[in-house]
């Protein structure tokens, strides 16, 4: 069982709509809501059409079935709360506010992408809306995370870090020195496991021992933690608020772990996609635990809108991504020059200690 | 001869190895059930099962450093790194206890393991995933390093790794795996710390490893169609033990080196070379050595860049000229 804490904020163990943050949601949000999901789907769709003629190189690793967990977590972000996550990042990204452009000039390795396209599709960041990466390295982000609450704390600025990973990232080192620091220093953390049940092809009993869940390893830190059906919307912003308050007002961690389930392979290149689950397990989760197709149900039954003006929404929403994809094949490739750009700050602002002996060398 | 892929190559390998030496044990992630992620352990783990392919968790530092443990005890493991770049969460773990154990222990310990996986750029999976980590490897006495360039390299220097009783490192190439090469049918080993001309020549001598070599080959062809230049090319094959000697005897053929290198250039493996000719046989050379290497910055994403930051035929050609 999650750890019973004092200052849980008490909500209808059925009906999540009912929590505070949720109840006070206006009709707009809550299309809000629907739009962004609607957005990564849309822009992941045509990220993979343009993948497959061809137009980027390397991974792409699809978001599309987990959008509830990155929208409806960044739907709770304030001023001074920060959002790390690992490669599969473009849901994140476009939930923090990053434009479709941007994102997509980046998979195809354009100068206009948001990394100048030095970084692809693993590499996104947006350090002006509080969003640093898109980290390639399984777990490599976990102690970063951790830094950014540091770093809150250390400037007496009342926020969090939420640093989301998948369930096979909780078994690198790093992820468990972090938690011990977390727990140690009374640090605003909050790690988010995105558990979509498989790492590539490895389902979670083969790589993961635990009693429960994976969660439930933060006891042993004495690290509040908890779990989160990924398909509701209310229940991701309910219970990641729950984590964000006691970051913000007790200056504590917590683990979340938010069951979920991505439709695509690992990576589009993953040759197995089909191979280590079931075809109608796929099937049954887009039938029935798409967290798009729950959230747009939950707002016709609440009659916040009809199936006509969601349609619309999608359409204009289609049209946003196509123009993304139009407006990244139009866009410039990058500079030979800058290959030598943006590895040392000092040299990139022409400073004294970057023209002080030599930083870069020839052959 | 059958033309065999340098994945296949490396499959039949570690297979020949498992039949060999009960104590030989695969392991990594994704090599069992997922046949791996570049599909080298294809149908291994069905062959040989579950104690002689073994799927790991995401926990590099965990795994390898067990591998390095149990090779203390006489297992022979073969440790899949999907990615070389993957290495650094190990990295103490390879450097620190495999690198040095033996050492400390006054020589009472060795540990027999293999450390293989792809470790190259040119696939445009950004600056993370693209190290060529030999030149650190290699600069750490206690490991060695090697690169193959072919698939009959690949599976000859893969044998003779599993067998070598100290830590070696193979250092294999995704964009290699795919290409065929001929490989005999009966069995052999190639020792490590032997180079191979690849193409003999008079002119310069162009030396390379891993595809570096296959880039420089492409070179010769056209410095030797459009140029009339007779290019050597010497494949290094391993970088630790090297082979000295057949660096030394190419360059005072041909008096005149053009180093190809996939490393950065500040401390790569060609400037351990370039010092070593210098050193050597300074009075031989009748011009300057030159490098090709990668283009001193982190790997470029962007798939209309990042051929050049690599050594490319151009490169070598014009490299050579200059001193011609
Ligand atoms: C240190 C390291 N090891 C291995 C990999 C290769 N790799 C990338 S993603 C991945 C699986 C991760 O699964 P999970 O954490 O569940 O995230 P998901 O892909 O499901 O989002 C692996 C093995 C890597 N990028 N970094
Ligand atoms: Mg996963």
């Amino acid at each position: 069982m999650p750890s019973p804490t004092e200052d849980e904020v008490a909500v209808d163990p059925v009906d999540f709509s009912k929590a505070e943050v949720n109840a006070n949601l206006t009709p707009d949000e809550k299309m809000g809501i629907l739009r962004q999901m609607l957005r990564i789907r849309r822009f992941e769709q045509v990220s993979l059409k343009y993948y497959n003629q061809g137009a980027m190189g390397g991974f792409l690793h699809l978001y599309i079935g987990q959008e509830a967990v990155a929208v409806g977590t960044v739907s709770l972000l304030g001023k001074n709360d920060h959002v790390i996550t690992a490669y599969r990042d473009h849901g994140h990204a476009l939930s923090v506010g990053m434009s479709m452009n941007e994102c997509m000039a980046e998979l195809l390795g354009k100068a206009t992408g948001c990394s100048r396209g030095k970084g692809g599709s693993m590499h996104f960041f947006a350090p002006d809306k509080n969003y640093w990466g898109g980290h390639g390295i399984v777990g490599g982000q976990t102690p970063l995370g951790l830094g950014l609450a540091y770093g809150l704390k250390y400037h007496g600025l009342k926020g969090c870090a939420l640093c989301f990973m998948g369930d096979g990232a909780v078994n690198q080192g790093a992820y468990h020195e972090s938690l011990n620091l977390a727990a140690l220093w009374k640090l605003p953390v909050v790690y988010i496991i995105e558990n979509n049940k498989y790492s590539m092809g490895t389902t979670l009993d083969r790589s993961s021992a635990m009693r429960n869940c994976l969660a439930e390893r933060a006891d042993g830190y004495g690290i509040v933690w908890d779990i989160a059906n990924g398909e509701d919307l209310y229940e991701v912003r309910a219970k990641t608020a729950n984590a964000m308050r006691r970051a913000h007002e007790q200056s504590l961690p917590t683990v979340l772990e938010i069951d979920t389930y991505r439709y695509y392979g690992h990576s589009v290149a993953d040759a197995n996609a089909k191979k280590y689950r079931a075809a109608d397990e796929i099937e049954r989760y887009k039938t029935h635990h798409d967290p798009i197709r729950l959230w747009k149900k939950r707002l016709l039954e609440e009659g916040v809108t009809t199936d006509a003006a969601m349609d619309a929404m999608d359409n204009e929403i289609k049209l946003e991504a196509n123009a993304s994809a139009e407006f990244a094949l139009a866009s410039e490739n990058p500079s030979p020059e800058s290959i030598f750009e943006d590895v040392y700050w000092e040299v990139d602002n022409n400073t004294e200690a970057g023209n002080t002996g030599r930083h870069f060398f020839g052959d | 001869m059958p033309l065999i892929t340098y994945r296949k190559a490396l499959n039949d390998a570690l297979a020949e190895e498992i039949m060999r030496d009960e104590n030989v044990v695969l392991m990594g992630e994704e090599v069992a059930r997922y046949n791996g992620a570049y599909k080298v352990t294809e149908g291994l783990w069905e062959r040989f099962g579950d104690k002689r392919v073994v799927d790991t968790p995401i926990s590099e530092a965990g795994f390898i450093g067990m591998g390095i443990g149990a090779s203390m005890l006489g297992i022979r493991p073969v440790m899949e790194l999907m990615f070389w770049s993957f290495a650094y969460v190990a990295w103490d773990q390879i450097i620190n206890n495999a690198g040095q154990v033996r050492y400390m222990s006054g020589g009472l310990i060795n540990c027999p393991i293999v450390i293989r996986g792809p470790a190259n750029g040119g696939t445009n999976v950004g600056a993370t995933h693209s190290h060529t980590p030999e030149n650190f490897i290699a600069n750490t006495p206690g490991l060695k390093v090697v690169c193959p360039a072919t698939a009959y390299d690949a599976k000859g220097l893969m044998k003779t790794a599993i067998r070598d009783n100290d830590p070696v490192c193979v250092m294999e190439n995704t964009l290699l795996y795919g290409e065929s090469w001929e490989v005999p049918e009966e069995e052999y080993t190639i020792p490590l710390g032997v180079a191979d001309i690849k193409r003999e020549g008079t002119d310069v001598s162009l030396i390379a490893h891993g595809r570096a070599v296959i880039t420089a080959l492409k070179a010769a062809e056209i410095l030797a169609a459009e140029h009339g230049i007779h290019a050597e090319v010497l494949d290094l094959r391993s970088i630790r033990p090297l082979d000295e000697e057949a660096i030394m005897k190419t360059v005072c053929k041909t008096h005149r080196a053009v180093l190809v290198d996939e490393n950065k250039p500040f401390c790569g493996v060609s400037a351990q070379i370039s010092s070593m000719i210098m050193e050597q046989c300074f009075d031989e050379l009748d011009a300057p050595v030159q490098r090709v290497c990668a283009l001193d910055a982190p790997a470029i994403y962007s798939p209309a860049l990042e051929p050049i930051q690599l050594p490319t035929v151009q490169r070598i050609i014009s490299k050579t000229l200059q001193i011609l």
